[in-house]
């Protein structure tokens, strides 16, 4: 994606700090820009600040010290009812934020914030309910979905408000292959869209094959901030961090190890299998 | 005498008209000890086989059900909750929900408190259950001032500390960091050396257990459509079509098999991938 030179990051944090009211430094110095339409993953221990630092986005932590700019307005007086039109945040646990009686109530009760008219909510809520293939679940109480429905149900109800920043705490938890399809697919939308999306996950492997930009946190600190690719492959940043290595470089490592040549280059399972491809073709038999 | 056995069981909670469980047979021999993966599609049944192993279902899960389970001989249907305790121990994925003192030694030793062990019994137990599970520093604690990691060590000590035959842990990594989702892999291999202990793990991410896995019990929408050694199964067509997260070098050799370029077995660590490739 091209960047214009002089174009004004949608989120600018400016030394921000927050400090628990008993004490605990959560969050320490943040510095950082995400350009509109981004797609950014933040990793890192249990504890390092992810989730305080998101929080900081919608309103729901006020950092004790420094700024944040959304669309260049500083954030500090707007109220969280106001952020939340901006940004959405679908947090780990659904059953955090799932509450109402059916699954259409939930979606409607979404988007009754909105000041829209009756007939307009009615509308959302049966295209939300389509697009998330929650339609036969219409009637169903929410504390009767399973782990998977339910967390596509609270970012149905987040989604369906077309906030335009969405940040997602562990997307991928518990979530079977065919369910994180899906949930690609529905970041790759909402991206067409120019949504900004901001994903907290522990997932190594999601993030290196699909999360473009990564920042790296430790003891609420920013250590790390680039291509998730480079990131995740220096085993520096790793160590400090207690990440593990993606199985593709660990692979590359231990094949480098071997004595195989030129694959440098590979940065993806397919980078990798035509790699391999290659290698048994040349030697023209198989292994 | 097997340590766990069902036979044609079948379970469906109530108001729901499908079958969470639907004709199961299973069995897992007690001689000696295992390394068991329980693995499935989200809402396949592997909590419901879970919960049929200390009696929860049907004792306090309603719903109605058919057939038989067995736990080292004892009828689960009648066989108290309790009782079974001491033959299975089971782990959830959730571990606040089940640590409940205001200190993780009287957590420990809460379970053996109410099998009327001796108080001297019970604090030899806790030292070395504490001792494996690395929790000395933090037994003094409460709970919740437990990092995720920590309270995972202390359910499975509280947990371990009963003895079971089986240990059963419900994707025990789930909530975890990486560093410390190894962690918890590593300690139940250790737990498993030390105590010759079975242990069934229903687990999400393939790519940290299947290399320690021997057998795999594979589920398909309340069915059991395998059982078998890790390898037969990783190399068979049932795991093939379930779209579970296999590992990424699962991923790469499984295509190269495909393109009929790969003959041997599918390699499911870095070191037996390379092991394949030396040529």
């Amino acid at each position: 994606m091209i960047r214009m030179a002089r174009e004004i990051p949608l989120i600018m944090m400016k030394e921000i700090g927050y400090t628990y009211p008993n004490g605990t430094r959560a969050l320490k110095n943040i510095n950082l820009n995400i350009f509109t339409g981004e797609l950014i993953g933040i990793m890192g221990r249990n504890g390092a600040g992810k989730t305080s630092l998101i929080r900081t986005l919608n309103g729901l932590i006020r950092p004790t010290s420094g700024n944040i700019y959304i669309k260049n307005e500083n954030i500090n007086s707007k109220s969280i009812a106001t952020l939340s039109k901006i940004v959405g945040i679908i947090f780990q646990n659904p059953f955090h934020q799932l509450f109402a009686n059916s699954v259409e109530e939930e979606i409607n009760f979404s988007l009754r914030s909105l000041n829209l008219s009756k007939e307009e909510i009615q509308k959302r809520t049966d295209q939300t309910l389509l697009e998330f293939d929650l339609e036969k679940y219409r009637k169903r109480s929410p504390l009767n979905l399973s782990g998977g429905e339910s967390k596509k149900l609270a970012a149905a109800s987040i989604i369906c408000r077309d906030p335009q920043i969405l940040i997602f705490d562990e997307p991928t938890l518990g979530q079977d292959a065919k369910e994180i399809e899906f949930f690609i697919n529905l970041i790759n939308n909402e991206r067409k869209k120019r949504k900004t999306i901001i994903l907290i996950t522990h997932n190594i492997e999601f993030a290196y094959e699909y999360i473009p930009r990564t920042i790296l946190m430790t003891e609420g600190q920013i250590i790390a901030d680039g291509s998730t690719k480079e990131v995740l492959n220096n085993e520096f940043l790793i160590g400090q961090t207690s990440l593990i290595l993606p199985q593709i470089c660990q692979f590359y490592l231990a094949l480098q190890e071997l004595g195989l040549q030129e694959i440098n280059k590979i940065s993806s399972k397919n980078d990798m299998t035509d790699y391999l491809r290659n290698l048994i073709k040349n030697k023209s038999s198989k292994i | 005498m097997d340590l766990v056995r069902f036979e044609s069981f079948y379970y469906r909670y109530k108001g729901n008209e499908e079958y969470a469980l639907n004709n199961i047979n299973l069995k897992i021999e007690g001689n000696d000890s295992k390394f068991i993966l329980l693995a499935g599609e989200t809402g396949s049944g592997k909590t419901s086989l879970i919960r049929c192993m200390n009696g929860l279902i049907p004792q306090f899960y309603a719903g109605f059900y058919r057939g038989k389970v067995e736990i080292q001989g004892k009828n689960t249907i009648e066989t108290s909750i309790a009782d079974l305790s001491t033959e299975v121990g089971i782990v959830f994925q959730n571990p606040e929900n089940q640590l409940i003192t205001m200190n993780v030694e009287h957590e420990i030793a809460f379970g053996l408190e109410n099998l009327g062990v001796s108080p001297k019994e019970i604090l030899s137990r806790i030292k070395q259950t504490a001792s494996l599970t690395e929790i000395e520093d933090i037994l003094d604690k409460a709970p919740f001032e437990l990092s995720g990691g920590e309270q995972q060590r202390v359910a499975i000590a509280s947990i371990l500390v009963l003895e079971p035959k089986i240990l059963i842990l419900d994707e025990p990594t789930a909530l975890l960091d990486p560093y410390m989702a190894n962690k918890i892999i590593n300690l139940l291999q250790e737990i498993r050396r030390e105590k010759n202990i079975t242990i069934l793990i229903s687990e999400h991410r393939l790519d940290l257990i299947l290399p320690f896995t021997e057998q795999i019990i594979l589920m398909k929408k309340g069915i059991i459509v395998e059982h078998d050694s890790c390898e037969k199964v990783i190399n068979g067509d049932n795991f093939q079509r379930l779209r579970l997260n296999k590992p990424v070098i699962f991923s790469i050799f499984n295509q190269l098999k495909k393109e009929n370029l790969y003959n041997k077995n599918i390699p499911i660590s870095i070191s037996e991938a390379i092991k394949t490739l030396k040529f």
